[in-house]
C-alpha cells in the first residue's frame, strides 16, 4: 500500500490542505457545527431508551456459549460501531457529495495542482476526525454509565477509527455513484436495515441459518462483532478476521473512489 | 482535438502563445472555447493531437503546470462555507504555500481586488461584480505565469465590467500571459493582442483586433432603417452600394470604405431612410460576418 501511495505521489501538503479547508468551514458558521453535534445524539438516544430502557425488561443476553452479559453492555458497544459507522458515512457521502455535485468545490480545488487521489485522502482522514468526536464522547459515555472497563474503552478508540476508515473509503465510493438526492433515500435505508439487524440490539446466533451467513458478510456485522470484542476483552482470533475484512473494504473503497473521481472530474 | 462519445467539441485547432501575450478565444456558444481552455487548465485531456503547456504535456505533468496557472472558470465556484479571506488562504494553501504566506498573499489581493472590507464576510451577499472580483483573485493567489479566464466578465454591469478589465490591464502589464475566451467584441478590444475566431470547434480567423477587422471587414459601417418598410425587399435597390449589403430584420448594414459617399449614393438612388448611421467597423462585424447570425445554443 505504500508503494502504491509513492506511486500515486501524494503529497501531504496538499492533504493537509484538503482537510484545513473542512476545518476553515467549521469555523465560518453556526449550521455546521448543528450538523455535527447531532449526528452524535442518536445513537446515544438508542442506546437510553433500548440498551437501558428496554434491558431492564430483557435482563441478561448471552454473549458466548459460558458468558452472560447485561442487556445494556451487550448493545453499548454496538451503537458505539454504529456511531463510528454514521459519523463517517454522513461526511463521506451527503457533504462529499454536495461539495462534488453542488458547490463545485473540487472542481476549483482540481484547477490547483492538488490530485484527486489528494481529495480522496484528505476528505477521508476528515471523515475520520468526525467520526472520532463522536466515538470518544461515547466511550466517555459508556464508561460514565459503567458500560465498559477505562483501559478496554482505551483500546476501543483505534478499532473504531478503522470501523470510520472503511465506511468513510465505502461512503465516498457510494458518493461517485450516486445520480441525486433521491439514492440518499436508499443508501439510508440500507444503513438502517444494517443498524437494526447487524448484531446490534440481539445475537446473530438467534437467527435462522441462511440470514446468519447473509448479516456475517455485511460490515457492520463485522464492526459490532469487533467493537464488542475489544469493549468487552473477549478477544480471540476471529477478530483479526473482523479487522482483515475492514481493512480490505478500506483499501477498496478508497481505490475505488479515486478512480472514479478522476473519470468524474477530469473528463 | 477534443471529443465526448459522437461528439466532437473541438475539431482540431492549432494555436501558440507567446509568453506576455494577451490571447483571446473569440466565438458563439458551442464554438468549443470552455473544452479548449479546460485543456489548457489540465483538467481535461486531448483526446488527439499535441498539447504543451509552458513547454511541458499535461497528461504527464499536470499538477506541475496547475501549480503555474491562475485560472477563472466560466461559473464562479467560489467555496460559500468559507469568508472571503479565507477563500484566498484556502486557495493558496493548495498551492503550498505556508499560512503566514496565505495570509500575507491574501492582503495582498484582496487590495488588489477592491475587497479588502469584506475580507471577513461569507462569499453569498456579495455582488455578482465583487464575486468575479474575488474569483480572479484566487487566481492571482500562486503568482502564476499563465492566466486562463473563461469569460470574465459575462453578466456584469458596465461599471463592473470596466473596473475589471482595468485590473486586467495591469495584470498584462506586470508581464502575465493571459488567455481568455470572451463573445464581448469591446472586450477583445480591449484586452486582446491577438485572437482567433471559433465556430464549430474549428478556428475561421486569426489576428490582431485591427487586421481582423481589415481584413474581413470595411473601415466603415452604414446602418439604415427604412421605417415600416422590410429591408429584404430593399436590398435589391442598394445593390453596388459600398462593398456588401447585409439586411437584418430591422435595419439593412452596408459595408463600406466611405460611409458619407455611400450615404449619398442612396440619396441619389431616390430611397429615403428614417435613419442613417455611418459608424467605424468593429470587431463585432467580423465576428458576426465569420460565425452568421444563426442562433447556435
Amino acid at each position: 500500500m505504500v508503494t502504491t501511495l509513492l506511486a500515486m505521489r501524494i503529497s501531504p501538503v496538499r492533504v493537509g490542505a484538503v482537510i484545513g479547508r473542512n476545518v476553515g468551514a467549521l469555523r465560518s458558521g453556526p449550521s455546521y457545527w448543528l450538523v455535527l453535534v447531532s449526528g452524535f445524539f442518536e445513537p446515544l438516544l438508542y442506546l437510553l431508551s433500548i440498551g437501558v430502557g428496554v434491558g431492564a425488561l430483557v435482563g441478561e443476553v448471552p454473549l458466548d456459549a459460558d458468558r452472560m452479559v447485561p442487556y445494556a453492555v451487550f448493545v453499548a458497544p454496538a451503537m458505539l460501531a454504529v456511531s463510528a459507522m454514521s459519523g463517517a458515512l454522513s461526511e463521506t457521502t451527503f457533504n462529499f457529495f454536495f461539495k462534488m455535485k453542488y458547490m463545485k468545490t473540487f472542481e476549483a480545488v482540481l484547477a490547483t495542482p492538488v490530485r484527486p487521489m489528494e481529495i480522496a485522502f484528505g476528505e477521508l482522514v476528515w471523515a475520520l476526525v468526525r467520526g472520532s468526536l463522536y466515538t470518544g464522547v461515547f466511550l466517555g459515555v459508556m464508561v460514565a454509565l459503567g458500560l465498559a472497563a477505562p483501559w478496554w474503552a482505551l483500546a476501543a478508540f483505534p478499532v473504531t477509527i478503522l470501523v470510520g476508515l472503511a465506511f468513510g473509503a465505502a461512503g465516498m465510493a457510494i458518493s461517485t455513484l450516486m445520480r441525486g438526492w433521491q439514492d440518499f433515500d436508499l443508501l439510508s435505508t440500507g444503513q438502517f436495515a444494517l443498524f437494526l439487524f447487524s448484531g446490534t440490539f440481539s445475537p446473530v446466533a438467534d437467527y435462522p441459518g441462511v440470514l446468519q451467513v447473509v448479516v456475517w458478510a455485511t460490515p457492520l456485522y463485522q464492526s459490532v462483532e469487533l467493537v464488542r470484542g475489544v469493549v468487552l476483552g473477549d478477544l480471540g482470533w476471529g477478530l483479526l478476521v473482523h479487522a482483515g475484512y475492514l481493512v480490505v473494504m478500506a483499501v477498496a473503497g478508497l481505490v475505488f473512489a479515486a478512480r472514479r473521481l478522476e473519470r468524474l472530474l477530469l473528463p | 482535438m477534443k471529443r465526448f462519445g459522437d461528439f466532437t467539441a473541438v475539431d482540431g485547432i492549432d494555436v501558440s502563445v507567446a509568453p506576455g501575450e494577451a490571447f483571446g478565444f473569440l466565438g458563439p456558444n458551442g464554438a468549443g472555447k470552455s473544452s479548449t481552455m479546460r485543456m489548457i487548465a489540465c483538467v481535461s485531456m486531448p483526446t488527439a493531437g499535441e498539447l504543451r503547456i509552458l513547454g511541458k504535456d499535461p497528461a504527464v505533468h499536470g499538477s506541475e503546470i496547475r501549480a503555474r496557472l491562475g485560472v477563472c472558470p466560466q461559473l464562479d465556484n467560489l467555496d460559500p462555507d468559507l469568508s472571503v479571506r479565507e477563500n484566498l488562504t484556502t486557495y493558496a494553501r493548495y498551492f503550498g504555500l505556508s499560512r503566514q504566506e496565505a495570509r500575507r498573499r491574501a492582503e495582498e489581493l484582496l487590495e488588489f481586488a477592491q475587497l479588502t472590507e469584506k475580507a471577513a464576510s461569507q462569499v453569498e451577499p456579495l455582488s455578482g461584480g465583487m464575486k468575479r472580483r474575488l474569483t480572479i483573485a484566487r487566481a492571482m493567489v500562486n503568482d502564476p505565469d499563465l492566466v486562463l479566464l473563461d469569460e470574465p466578465t459575462t453578466g456584469l454591469d458596465p461599471q463592473a465590467r470596466h473596473l475589471l478589465w482595468e485590473r486586467l490591464f495591469r495584470l498584462k502589464q506586470e508581464g502575465k500571459t493571459l488567455v481568455l475566451t470572451t463573445h464581448y467584441m469591446d472586450e477583445a478590444e480591449q484586452l486582446c493582442d491577438r485572437l482567433v475566431v471559433m465556430d464549430g470547434g474549428r478556428i475561421v480567423a486569426e489576428g490582431s483586433p485591427r487586421a481582423l477587422i481589415e481584413r474581413y471587414s470595411t473601415a466603415e459601417v452604414v446602418e439604415l432603417r427604412f421605417g415600416v418598410l422590410r429591408p429584404a425587399d430593399l436590398v435589391g435597390k442598394l445593390e453596388g452600394v459600398g462593398e456588401r449589403v447585409d439586411p437584418l430584420p430591422d435595419r439593412i448594414l452596408v459595408y463600406t470604405g466611405d460611409g458619407d459617399a455611400a450615404v449619398a449614393e442612396v440619396h441619389r438612388r431616390g430611397l429615403a431612410p428614417s435613419s442613417v448611421l455611418v459608424r467605424r467597423s468593429s470587431l463585432e462585424d467580423v465576428f458576426l460576418h465569420l460565425t452568421g447570425r444563426r442562433l447556435v445554443d
